[in-house]
């Protein structure tokens, strides 16, 4: 039997009395001792979903069973085994690093002296101590974010909740966060973390769920979404949209997925980069056109959208405060 | 390993679990309201709001309006300083207000729903904190009083009184305000909400002038409306002419409000996400 730290069953959350369902019947299982990530652009579900696990939030209908106990039922059982840390679980501006921990820490539940030492420690390990001190008014973004996930272990939760981590974080901060995180797991500590980055979700999570519009639209490794769309992203510019419009005929079957045109543009999902541009170069000079730009990069979230869905990543769907406020991507 | 070991095997964190629920329901409210006194002496704004904000008011009423403020049988000071205590503690209450609505606005509140603490201690909490800042303001009040002339004929005993009549008003008010600070958009909304309720409530009362100085049809309301119970109350103990009625109305209105708007509050903060 698979050791499982979260299982949900048939989630659904609505708002304004049904006119919004953010959630649209989820069921998922996270394996305990892993990374598990939910992946989706704003307005998929992602936040609705970490709020309805960390007890803050109760399903419209459905069953979410964390760490043994269900959510509704016991959410105090619950609470006492979860860190929540991400864009909307914040810090109190008017204290300092140490006054913060110290104050969940207790808020926890747990003996002083306990509490004393393990939010200087947090504090060290994060590389906090010099700021300890300091009211958090002061701190910078990356700062801030590595005090907020602080505050999620101070209590040493067997399970933590992270919310877009790095959202909004410049890359050293990101990279730094993505460092703590998989410390954090390397200690046995079960992650589930929502992104709308790829490469995040690539780089620390074992299992992936896409979500968008509140339903899963795929789920597995990073890999296998992978290889369900192709490795590479092609990028080829023209200089009019005609003959980009004209390209798509003659580059269609090198990819198992339809072509994104858009403008000027054309990609294409292609497994063997190098080998596919030639080929595509060779087919794109035989009929006389000349492209203006030519890219191969990795695939974005978008990227995983189109080929899942047919449709790109959109924001559009509003849910409320907590979807509204979040970083929104072009 | 299952589910269920998942939280047996792995070691929590020393706690001294074996307090019962009350004791740290109380331990998370004095938390909570040491975390509220700490931002009040932090932003120094607040601070001058709280404390320099009714001193003005005693230096206004006392040195500019008061001129033309008769009141019979008494000398305005002693009248007036009793009636600044209270504005200032209601004044003071309308703080839980604005912080509540900004701990939601920032996100802390979602942070204190998710972990294992009393429900109501962030409520509790805030109210607690705004009452120890009503505390400071009524000793600031008592010796800015003094330095202008308040000489109060009462006895200690009866003063002390009076502040307690007051402090338990202005507490049972503040849930009033935690409701309206969780039903507010964001904190400017909150202050914007109390202020209609407010100022009708210490403007159109015994707090300044007297009530027979008033037009024949807002008498009635402000002889009887709660503000001027309290403030009967402060002033007959204070000055030692204290008539039990306004005292014991004014501890019913404290009673009634509190009873009324403290579950409508919690409902609110258990309700709002």
């Amino acid at each position: 039997m698979p050791d499982v730290a979260v299982e949900t069953h048939e989630v659904v959350r609505t708002f304004r009395d049904g006119e919004v369902r953010a959630l649209d019947g989820v069921s998922l299982s996270v394996p305990a001792g892993r990374v598990f990530g939910l992946l989706g652009p704003n307005g998929s579900g992602k936040t609705t979903m970490v709020r309805i696990l960390s007890t803050i939030l109760r399903p419209t209908s459905g069953r979410a069973v964390v760490a043994g106990y269900d959510v509704v039922a016991q959410p105090e059982e619950v609470r006492r085994r979860i860190g929540l840390a991400g864009q909307f679980a914040t810090v109190d501006e008017n204290l300092t690093g140490f006054e913060n921990l110290r104050m969940v820490g207790l808020l926890n539940h747990l003996a002083k002296p306990y509490v004393v030492a393990k939010s200087r420690q947090l504090l060290e390990d994060f590389g906090l101590a010099d700021a300890a001190n300091r009211v958090v008014k002061t701190y910078s973004g990356g700062m801030r974010r590595r005090l907020d996930l602080a505050a999620a272990l101070v209590a040493e939760p067997p399970l933590l909740f992270l919310d877009e981590p790095t959202t909004g974080l410049d890359p050293q901060s990101r990279s730094e966060l993505w460092t703590i995180i998989e410390r954090l797991v390397e200690g046995g500590t079960t992650v589930l973390l929502t992104t709308q980055y790829l490469d995040e979700a690539d780089r620390l999570a074992d299992r992936l769920v896409v979500l968008d519009h509140g339903r899963i639209i795929a789920e597995g490794t990073s890999r296998e979404l992978k290889a369900q769309m192709g490795a590479t992203v092609l990028e080829v510019g023209f200089a009019s949209t005609d003959d980009a419009a004209r390209a798509v005929p003659l580059l269609a079957d090198l990819s198992a997925t339809p072509a994104n045109l858009e403008g000027h543009n054309l990609e294409i999902t292609v497994d063997d980069g190098p080998a596919t541009t030639a080929d595509a170069l060779r087919r794109l000079d035989g009929a006389g056109l000349s492209p203006t730009g030519l890219q191969l990069r990795e695939p974005s979230l978008d990227d995983v959208f189109l080929a899942l869905t047919g449709h790109k990543a959109e924001d559009g769907s509003d849910l409320g405060p907590a979807a509204a406020s979040g970083h929104r991507r072009g | 390993m299952s589910v269920s070991d998942l939280a047996r095997t792995r070691v929590l964190p020393p706690s001294a679990s074996s307090r019962p629920a009350l004791v740290w329901a109380a331990s998370d409210v004095l938390t909570i309201a040491r975390r509220n006194l700490m931002a009040i002496a932090r932003v120094p704004v607040a601070l001058v709001f709280t404390l320099v904000q009714p001193v003005m008011f005693v230096l206004l009423f006392r040195y500019v309006f008061g001129g033309v403020i008769n009141v019979p049988g008494s000398d305005y000071v002693n009248y007036l300083i009793p009636g600044i205590l209270t504005q200032a503690t209601i004044f003071g209450s309308v703080n839980t207000a604005i912080g509540l609505s900004e701990d939601l606005q920032k996100g802390l509140i979602e942070r204190f729903r998710a972990l294992p603490m009393a429900r109501m201690a962030v409520l509790a909490g805030r109210t607690v904190a705004d009452t120890v800042r009503n505390i400071l303001v009524l000793a600031l009040i008592t010796g800015v009083g003094f330095a202008v002339g308040f000489r109060p004929t009462g006895s200690v005993w009866t003063y002390l009184q009076a502040c307690l009549v007051m402090l338990l008003f202005a507490y049972c008010l503040s849930w009033g305000f935690a409701f309206v600070g969780l039903a507010a958009p964001n904190s400017e909304a909150a202050q914007a909400m109390t202020f209609p309720l407010i100022f009708p409530l210490t403007f159109a009362s015994a707090v300044f002038v007297p009530v027979a100085s008033m037009p024949w049809w807002l008498r009635p309301f402000a002889n009887n409306q709660p503000v001027s119970q309290a403030t009967f109350a402060v002033r007959g103990l204070m000055m030692g002419t204290a008539h039990g009625a306004s005292t014991w109305i004014s501890i019913a209105w404290s009673v009634g409000i509190i009873a009324v708007l403290a579950p409508l509050a919690v409902a609110r903060y258990r309700r709002v996400s």
